[in-house]
């Protein structure tokens, strides 16, 4: 995790949007990410993106479900307190599916649920660096990484061109930390002051 | 590419007025962010009042046990499941708006699901009281999880259907938890991001777990969503069907029935929706949000309640045609004489009256649309509805196989009626806080839907609308 500097453009309508996000890709800038108040059928393809295999990881966890459900319940009643009901069958499948069911469920949403945050890093008290404060109201966000390779000026008279309503140079925090909103305090702070002195 | 798609003008926009995305913010972030007015006190203040009422019924209830409540030999559920399922019933259309409407692409879902979804977690939690309390030693209440104890270990009976109701319910609150809450996520890093004041700056950055709105993440969103609404579309069926297996798996006469799987969830979308109704027609007024949920929104979900309760009533006509071809003796007296008839045969023709004579009014366009006489119908349903539960567990136990232990009358003491009402303080505490705090309606959906069925793109139909088929052609068909 590091402090990167960003040219940061944004746009107001899927319009601009698209033909900036194609174009920015064929001059060879790297898009750092994109953000949206809402999500953007298509985006994800347009800027490269590889599909999210996220309900194969809820498919995982569903079966594992299913497979606690009916071990741990034929366990219970054939080998740890087999009990005799009416001569009932000891194993009685069908009145099983109830449970099974709600298992499989259970595992696939909480842990698919989980999975994502991970994926996405998001968690109570996680503070990031946001690029724009209306990339959750009503702008399209797209920052490009500064190296020492590129020309900041020419991306932003390239994104000028491609129709930003809004162009500025940001260093932008990269990962997360451990922080709240209201306050100010940066990532690492410590460590920068310590380097510092 | 193109971003205009032709949607015909009958079907009606979802949202009304000129709208822009940060309109869209600015209408529903408003009055999360406005001081609280003096009526939400009021209301505030009485569901507080409410729910100390049942806290004070409750101790009663734990401190003397359950004798302070007046079930007796017979009827041994009382008021008390009535309530459990009829709250249970309530907090099925949140699911079924969220997850059944998403998987049938039903745009107007977007405008409700929020508050829906928040009403469904809510009922839960007041539904999940009664059982719990009704425990007697509640202290106890930990039993009916199959954990590994020093009792053997004795396990927990998994062939009972008051077990399912324990995985059943839990799990769909738990689910509903976690599908509203990865909902709210990026709305509430909007209000996060607006926010001027240090608490809500604090508050909504803690809420709103760290959310960017990266690409990335919103492919991630759209496919949680997705899957937890396929996974939430037979949790929602499953649950009132094991709520209805605590009933029907019994040989009590009027209980003992196939159909009630059905007819338990028609019941409990029909009471759902009618509670949604109550709600939104109040929020949408008190907090200005009529452009979000439009008449159009209202007369959809009173088609549900017409069907769902057309449903009901013809489960309730199968029931009686079934006690008679039946031809046993038990199940047709319970119906003909101590259901229809005798001294609980009130409740039965006020349940009929209430869920399936007069919401059949709604088969009338205009009456669909008036947003008054919906209010009241949504009131009437609700207490159909009650009554149901109340008919189907009361009558069917006031007399049973020994006609010494007959009991003439069951009357609910005021701590019976204090729990009751205690339920309603909760839920509303509940609602009112998240109505005062929480955006009621999903902002990120509702602009993912603007532009394709806002009122102002919907306009742009017209010329297209005037256009002849040829000249369409000519614009709109290109070769690929």
């Amino acid at each position: 995790m590091s402090v990167k500097k960003f040219v940061v453009g944004c746009f107001d309508d899927e319009k601009t949007l698209f033909p900036a996000v194609k174009n920015t890709r064929k001059a060879g800038y790297k898009i750092h990410d994109v953000y949206t108040p809402f999500p953007i059928h298509g985006l994800d393809h347009a800027m490269g993106l590889r599909d999210t295999s996220l309900h194969t990881a809820g498919f995982i966890y569903g079966i594992t479900g299913t497979t606690t459900a009916l071990t741990f319940m034929s366990w219970v009643f054939t080998k740890d307190w087999p009990l005799n009901i009416g001569g009932k069958p000891n194993l009685p499948l069908p009145a099983f599916i109830p449970i099974v069911f709600e298992l499989t469920v259970l595992c696939a949403a909480v842990g698919m649920v989980l999975t994502f945050c991970y994926l996405c890093q998001l968690a109570p008290f996680v503070r990031k660096d946001h690029f724009h404060l209306r990339a959750t109201d009503d702008l399209f966000v797209m920052p490009i990484e500064i190296t020492d390779k590129t020309n900041a000026e020419e991306v932003k008279a390239f994104f000028k061109s491609a129709g930003a309503v809004e162009v500025f140079e940001k260093s932008a925090e990269t990962g997360w930390w451990l922080g709240r909103y209201d306050s100010t305090k940066k990532a690492f702070e410590k460590e920068e002051e310590i380097v510092t002195a | 590419m193109s971003l205009l798609r032709y949607e015909s003008q009958v079907r009606e926009p979802l949202v009304d007025g000129h709208k822009t995305y940060h309109d869209v913010t600015e209408d529903i972030c408003k009055p999360v962010e406005a001081a609280p007015s003096r009526l939400w006190w009021i209301g505030f203040i009485i569901s507080v009042a409410l729910l100390l009422f049942g806290v004070v019924s409750l101790y009663k209830e734990v401190v003397y046990g359950t004798g302070m409540w007046n079930l007796n030999k017979t009827i041994g559920w009382g008021w008390d499941i009535t309530n459990f399922v009829w709250w249970v019933g309530i907090g099925h259309a949140g699911t079924l708006i969220s997850a059944i409407l998403l998987l049938f692409r039903q745009g107007w879902r977007t405008g409700v699901n929020r508050a829906a979804e928040a009403m469904t977690i809510f009922a839960v939690i007041c539904a999940g009281q009664f059982p719990i309390w009704h425990m007697g030693r509640v202290w106890m209440a930990f039993f009916v999880m199959p954990y590994p104890n020093t009792r053997g270990p004795l396990w927990v009976n998994f062939n009972s259907p008051l077990l399912w109701d324990v995985f059943a319910i839990s799990t769909y609150f738990t689910v509903s938890l976690l599908f509203w809450y990865s909902g709210l996520l990026p709305d509430m890093a909007t209000l996060r991001d607006r926010a001027k004041k240090k608490w809500a700056k604090a508050f909504y950055g803690v809420a709103s777990f760290g959310w960017s709105g990266s690409t990335k993440h919103w492919q991630r969103h759209e496919s949680l969503s997705l899957v937890l609404a396929g996974l939430s579309t037979p949790l929602v069926l499953s649950v009132h069907t094991i709520v209805s297996f605590d009933f029907a798996t019994s040989v009590i006469p009027g209980w003992h029935t196939t159909i009630f799987p059905p007819y338990f969830v028609a019941g409990a979308i029909f009471s759902g929706f009618a509670m949604v109704q109550t709600l939104m027609l109040v929020t949408r007024k008190v907090m200005n949000l009529q452009d979000y949920i439009t008449i159009s929104h209202i007369e959809n979900m009173n088609k549900v309640i017409v069907l769902t309760g057309s449903i009901v009533g013809c489960a309730y006509l199968t029931e009686l045609f079934m006690a008679w071809y039946s031809a046993v003796k038990y199940e047709q007296d319970i119906f003909f004489k101590y259901r229809i008839a005798g001294p609980y045969g009130w409740s039965y023709w006020l349940m009929m009256t209430c869920n399936v004579i007069t919401p059949q009014l709604f088969w009338v366009k205009k009456l669909r649309r008036n947003i008054a006489f919906t209010f009241l119908m949504s009131v009437v349903v609700n207490i159909g509805m009650w009554f149901e539960r109340f008919v189907i567990i009361v009558s069917s136990l006031y007399r049973d196989y020994l006609p010494s232990s007959w009991s003439v009358y069951y009357r609910p003491t005021i701590w019976e009626v204090g729990f009751y009402l205690g339920s309603f303080g909760l839920f509303f505490t509940c609602y009112f806080l998240f109505s005062k705090y929480f955006p009621v309606i999903a902002i990120a959906e509702i602009k993912h839907v603007l532009k394709k069925n806002g009122e102002s793109y919907k306009e742009q139909m017209d010329p297209i609308e005037a256009q002849t088929v040829e000249e369409f052609a000519k614009e709109h068909v290109h070769a690929h």
